[in-house]
């Protein structure tokens, strides 16, 4: 049928959410058995465009449900609800390894859901859809705090959930770009942490005396988070993500100020050299830069860094001391990071150790490196600038889009468990 | 410190439109535990209103308004929506109030909270609290202020390529501009027309030609973005008689359907509109007012209806047509009226065109689902420009099912005659 359909009703419920709930997307009045693409836009703030889509053909009402109804093809296939989102690509022509991360969380992230006829897969940006809806995805829930901290030299935000509190709390750390980005922690605010996002490679401190920060920053932003009236001082968590769990392990292992009541580990590793400072942890990495391999689109790949894991014990956290629950979140296919490894050799630490029962691992064959909240697109490789380095290069994180997309959906969900299991 | 579990408050979606449903969920109680589900709103005219119920957790320490009973506050039973729908002013405000948003571009900003206990609930600061947006506007609507034509109003355009359907939506004898029923239709795919056609209390002075009304109907049909044989009118009350008025006697307009709530068809003919407060002056004697010194009008309009030139003849209608009343309504006899105008139409072999909702214990102001119900509230009598109290009627609990039942089927019938059906009737 290749009749313009006139007055087809598109929806999408709901039309503002979280960035990590779900929606239904809901195609009506057109012909039944009507072929047509279902196509998601997004804009984002640095200006590229990214779009999904999925071909679908209408039921005998007429209707096309995305929740329920397989996509027979386009960026996903099958059954997928939110695949209009987790499959988002760069438009054609846009430039290599850009990756979608939201800087300002105080507003959405905007999503352009149309329908197209027939099964369409380019020029869609050249044509006039049937219908198409605005979408609004926020990292932020109504009545959550942003507060910038910069008390004792930090170089941080806090996300203070809605209510009289007082909130668990939680430190929340990325990885080797540095930069302060937000948007976890905004998300854990929205469910109920007081969460503070912390930039400890590229503070202002760093970056004006020209050296990287030592354990005092990270117990200054403990206590800070400790101190804060509506904050529950005995209930903080720590989070981290790639460079970010050396930290975490280490603090949790170690240090006399943080108590931590748990730790969440996403592809990281505990290899280190324990009485390391920061500067000293670098170099230990940049001395194993011989490691380094290159993929056949000469993207960088450095996980054989850290390989293997050292037997010496001053080389490595010594996960036997934690007395914290501990969650490690392990993508398989991790390019970036031993994570697998490193994870293997941590329990197994634990085991010898006798406090393997704080240890939960979820493992997650052909996800890679960046695993994040759900719901965004995998990142397999992008342009990366480590902290302290002139060079920019295209670093390979790895993974697989659809179960990279499982992972991070499953991942976020049972961090949030685990979480709640234990601070509240 | 205590190693008490904290209380988890969750409603789900936190950011919704006016009409859509929400779950609220409070887990990691102690089993048992006696708590108290509270909401406040802060209005744009700085009262607070509120609403609450009580409730139990169950074994595993978890309250849900969607599926648990409450036992008491100001809803009781299983009512996933009493926490809007209840919702009066607190003790100590300004009587007669009535909540309505002018500014739809924002959203409802609600405070819902969970305290400890059912008695004296309010002694202790919450154990959790959370906030919600309730919105008019869905994202991509646009909102265009309408000055042409000698027409006054706001026009809302959903997102999208369109074309879509038209409304033309007007409210009733308080007057003014009141935009967000047209807000949130656009944000079910109409374009609509919020009309202003007279400031409060300006009733007897507006210059209220029948021209007027057409011209904006027509500002509506000639959108680039609107399929001009798709154009609905939308009334309530005084802009119900309007409705019909144009859809019985209009040369220039055809509505492709309307949609009357609380209305009736007392407009003589030939007259023109100024001349419908003519007749209300003219049986002003018949206003009663109830123990409360609260406005009656219904008499006024009985005596009206009494009178055959007074009415609209009905069985000259075209269109299909949706009359939605309540029988509790206190300022006019709609259901009465909705009787009479059923047997034109059956007289002149019409009554297909009718479809007829009447709500039990309902009263006048049939308002979006969800939103407070309004038994009583401040109004300036157009003739003497006295401010009285105007009973609509209704009793809480029935007049709210009646809105969120009623919306719902005016939905549907707005669908089914503005959205093409794919069969190939709707050819035609």
């Amino acid at each position: 049928m290749d009749r313009k359909q006139c007055c087809v009703k598109l929806s999408v419920q709901p039309s503002r959410g979280l960035m990590d709930e779900k929606f239904i997307v809901l195609v009506q009045n057109v012909w039944p058995g009507f072929q047509l693409t279902v196509h998601a836009l997004h804009q984002c703030e640095d200006g590229h465009s990214w779009e999904a889509f999925g071909h679908y053909t209408a039921d005998a009402t007429g209707t096309v449900n995305v929740s329920e109804d397989p996509s027979l093809g386009g960026t996903y296939s099958g059954v997928e609800p939110m695949g209009l989102l987790w499959s988002l690509r760069p438009v054609p022509g846009s430039k290599p390894g850009i990756r979608m991360r939201k800087m300002n969380v105080q507003t959405p992230m905007e999503v352009t859901i149309s329908v197209y006829q027939g099964h369409q897969t380019e020029g869609f940006v050249d044509q006039v859809s049937l219908a198409g809806v605005l979408v609004e995805r926020w990292y932020m829930a109504p009545g959550v705090h942003r507060i910038p901290i910069t008390e004792g030299g930090l170089t941080a935000t806090l996300f203070l959930p809605p209510g009289p509190g007082p909130f668990p709390g939680l430190l929340d750390l990325w990885g080797g770009t540095g930069d302060l980005l937000e948007y976890r922690a905004a998300l854990l605010a929205s469910h109920g942490i007081a969460s503070l996002a912390l930039d400890y490679l590229t503070p202002k401190i760093s970056m004006e005396a020209g050296k990287l920060v030592d354990n005092e920053y990270f117990e200054t932003a403990y206590r800070v988070l400790q101190q804060h009236p509506q904050v529950l001082g005995s209930r903080i968590a720590m989070l981290g993500l790639s460079f970010g769990c050396s930290v975490t392990l280490k603090m949790a292992a170690y240090s006399h100020v943080l108590k931590l009541r748990c730790a969440v580990c996403v592809n990281g590793s505990h290899v280190q050299p324990v009485d390391g400072s920061m500067t000293e942890i670098m170099h230990f990495f940049r001395e194993n830069v011989g490691k380094v391999r290159f993929s056949e689109e000469k993207e960088v790949i450095w996980r054989n860094l850290l390989l293997p894991i050292p037997t010496d014990p001053s080389l490595k956290v010594d996960v036997g001391r934690l007395q914290c629950p501990l969650l490690l979140v392990v993508g398989e296919d991790d390019q970036n990071w031993p994570a697998y490894e490193s994870a293997m050799d941590m329990k197994e630490m634990m085991e010898r150790a006798g406090n393997s029962h704080l240890l939960t691992i979820l493992w997650y064959p052909n996800a890679g490196h960046l695993i994040e909240p759900p719901y965004t697109p995998l990142v397999r490789a992008s342009t990366f600038k480590p902290a302290q380095s002139p060079e920019t290069m295209m670093a390979l994180w790895g993974g697989e889009t659809v179960a990279h997309s499982r992972a991070q959906e499953d991942a976020w969900r049972k961090t949030l468990v685990f979480l709640r299991e234990n601070l509240f | 410190m205590s190693q008490a579990a904290l209380p988890i408050l969750s409603v789900f979606p936190s950011r919704a439109l006016v009409d859509e449903k929400f779950k609220v969920l409070v887990e990691n109680l102690p089993p048992g535990c006696p708590v108290t589900i509270h909401s406040l709103h802060h209005s744009e005219d700085q009262d607070y209103w509120e609403a609450y119920g009580h409730y139990i957790s169950d074994d595993r320490g978890k309250v849900s308004v969607s599926d648990d009973l409450s036992f008491g506050g100001t809803y009781t039973g299983k009512e996933p929506m009493g926490l809007l729908w209840s919702m009066r002013p607190v003790l100590g405000s300004r009587k007669g109030l009535r909540l309505r948003k002018m500014n739809v571009c924002t959203p409802m900003l609600m405070d819902i909270s969970v305290y400890s206990r059912h008695d004296g609930f309010r002694d202790q600061a919450p154990l959790a609290s959370v906030l919600i947006e309730r919105w008019y506007m869905a994202p991509g609507v646009r909102r265009i202020d309408i000055r042409e034509r000698g027409v006054r109003g706001t026009l809302f355009i959903p997102p999208g390529p369109g074309p879509f359907p038209g409304l033309l939506d007007m409210w009733g004898g308080g007057g003014g501009l009141l935009e967000y029923r047209s807000a949130l239709l656009a944000s079910h795919g109409y374009v609509s027309l919020a009309l202003e056609y007279f400031s409060p209390g300006q009733l007897q002075t507006a210059d209220l030609e029948f021209n007027y009304f057409e011209t904006a109907f027509n500002i509506v049909k000639d959108h680039p973005q609107v399929m001009p044989h798709r154009v609905g009118i939308f009334g309530l009350s005084l802009g119900s008689i309007v409705t019909m008025a144009l859809a019985v006697e209009s040369r220039i307009v055809r509505p492709r359907c309307c949609v009357c709530i609380s209305g009736n068809h007392c407009f003589p003919p030939g007259r023109t509109l100024a001349g419908i407060t003519g007749e209300v002056d003219m049986n002003y004697d018949k206003v009663r007012v109830d123990e409360n010194n609260y406005h009656i009008w219904r008499d006024v309009g009985l005596a009206i209806m009494k009178e055959p030139s007074s009415k609209l003849d009905m069985g000259k209608i075209n269109c299909p047509i949706l009359l939605v009343n309540g029988h509790d309504d206190q300022n006019w006899p709609t259901v009465e009226s909705a009787e009479d105008i059923a047997e034109m139409m059956r007289a002149a072999g019409k009554e297909h065109l009718l479809t007829r909702l009447e709500y039990p214990d309902t009263g006048h102001l049939i308002e979006p689902p969800f939103s407070p119900h309004f038994r009583a509230t401040n109004f300036i009598v157009n003739l003497t420009k006295e401010k009285v109290i105007m009973l609509w009627g209704g009793q809480t609990k029935p007049h709210s099912d009646a809105q969120e039942d009623s919306w719902r089927r005016i939905l549907t019938f707005l669908q089914q005659h503005l959205y093409c059906s794919p069969s190939p009737k709707a050819r035609l």
